[in-house]
């Protein structure tokens, strides 16, 4: 069979997977629509739900397709497409093209020509993620099964506990951004984006406060984010 | 019969979708070999897997202990299908917990949780499918010089308005895992390719500051 990186088969094969996981979300969302609606949740707040969490998906999403075009040039559409869709994330993908890449001898900056060799990618990239798909299965019970034990003991001490993990996680990846500041003024471009994200946030949160927006609070991550990176595009201007 | 509760229900439905996905993904590698006769020698595989399964196989064991119990039953087992975590679903859930006012480990925020990832994940596939359709046009725009940085700083630009919000709210939390983090980056800038390792450091500190403050009646 000829090789083509953008063949109908490949195409095929990604666009199953990915109405695999379009039908997994569908699910996941009907089930807990239909259980929210049977303990008596407010509908108004489930919709406001659905409505904010697509309006902040935008901007990230695109980042992703953008991930998505640059390794296109490299690996052909089917697969970036099928593997930025599941599992993963640009970070982890580029590293796993790039080490599989290496080990067949091939160059990442043009497009693969050898079936062998993006095969030998294709499973790198696959197995290299893997393990959560199978620890979730296994052990998600068990991780509840202590959470709850912890609240049941001490409730106040369990919300601080998992406010404190979250707190963890929001700590590494806000002090990550300073990581290029040593680098003269461009390298606080990130800081002062972050910081910019911050004000539209607070200036979201004085109005709501103020004018009583209630619709604001969905939208004012959004905002943030957007106003956060459009500053970038700014500052990046004005430092340049 | 009486039907059993829900978070038994999707710890059943989760196992059976997740090992599904599980066996897909497999098949993914193995129908492109079957079909193009090309099967990659054992040893070029683990090659390329010794460059990133001891850094992302330990990255999957964090996020597995640290992001479950702030996404759910239903969330966890439905965004460690549909990836993207920490840059889209851990902040969309917990921005939707924020707004719904409801709680990590309550049904109520299992629910609000599952139903933000499930929406971002359908949202995610439509949006790269629409921009997959549309890649001529698109790619021009969007590889543009000017946008370049407002995409490479889509983070700063995410965890800036979530900090506000999070922050804020737990500074006494917070405070020393994030100086312990801005100190450390800046000392040893290298180590910003390893963020998500570093997640489990920053939540013992911030777990170990939590227990002396609530101790002490501090919080």
């Amino acid at each position: 069979m000829q090789f083509n990186l953008n063949s109908t088969f490949l195409f095929l094969v990604a666009g199953s997977v990915i109405l695999f996981v379009l039908a997994q979300s569908v699910y996941f969302l009907v089930k807990a629509l239909a259980e929210a609606k049977r303990i008596g949740m407010d509908s108004s707040i489930l919709k406001r739900t659905i409505k904010s969490s697509a309006a902040f998906t935008v901007a990230p999403a695109i980042s992703i397709l953008l991930g998505v075009i640059s390794l296109s040039k490299f690996l052909g559409l089917p697969l970036p497409w099928l593997r930025l869709s599941i599992l993963g994330a640009l970070t982890y993908e580029l590293t796993a093209a790039a080490s599989a890449a290496s080990t067949v001898g091939v160059s990442v900056t043009e497009a693969i020509k050898d079936p062998v060799a993006y095969t030998t990618i294709v499973w790198v990239m696959t197995l290299g993620i893997i393990p959560s798909v199978l620890l979730i299965p296994l052990f998600l019970k068990k991780i509840q099964g202590g959470i709850v034990s912890l609240k049941k003991r001490d409730k106040v001490w369990g919300d601080h506990f998992m406010t404190a993990i979250f707190m963890g996680m929001i700590s590494a990846f806000l002090g990550v951004v300073f990581a290029t500041v040593t680098q003269g003024i461009r390298g606080w471009i990130p800081v002062f984006v972050l910081m910019f994200s911050a004000v539209v946030m607070t200036v979201c949160g004085l109005f709501i406060k103020k004018y009583k927006l209630k619709w604001l609070e969905d939208y004012a991550l959004p905002f943030s984010i957007i106003g956060g990176m459009s500053f970038a595009v700014f500052i990046t201007q004005v430092i340049n | 019969m009486r039907k059993k509760p829900y978070e038994e229900q999707i710890h059943v439905y989760g196992r059976v979708w997740m090992l599904t996905a599980f066996f897909m993904m497999l098949m993914v590698p193995t129908a492109i070999c079957a079909y193009y006769d090309a099967w990659p020698t054992l040893s070029a595989v683990a090659k390329g897997l010794l460059g990133v399964a001891p850094i992302f196989w330990t990255v999957a064991v964090i996020e597995v202990i640290t992001f479950t119990p702030m996404l759910g039953l239903g969330g966890a087992y439905l965004a460690f299908v549909t990836g993207n975590l920490t840059n889209l679903k851990v902040p969309c859930a917990l921005y939707a917990m924020e707004n719904a006012k409801v709680k990590q480990g309550t049904l109520e925020g299992e629910l609000i949780s599952t139903i933000a990832i499930a929406v971002s994940s359908i949202a995610t596939v439509l949006i790269i499918a629409l921009g997959v359709l549309m890649l001529a046009p698109l790619t021009p725009v969007l590889n543009s010089e000017m946008l370049k940085p407002a995409f490479d700083n889509i983070l700063p630009a995410l965890f800036g308005g979530l900090a506000v919000v999070y922050v804020s709210k737990n500074w006494k939390i917070a405070l020393s895992p994030l100086i312990f983090m801005i100190i450390l980056f800046v000392s040893v800038p290298s180590l910003a390719g390893s963020v998500s390792v570093l997640v489990p450091v920053g939540a013992l500190i911030a777990i170990g500051m939590a227990r002396l403050l609530y101790k002490k009646g501090l919080i």
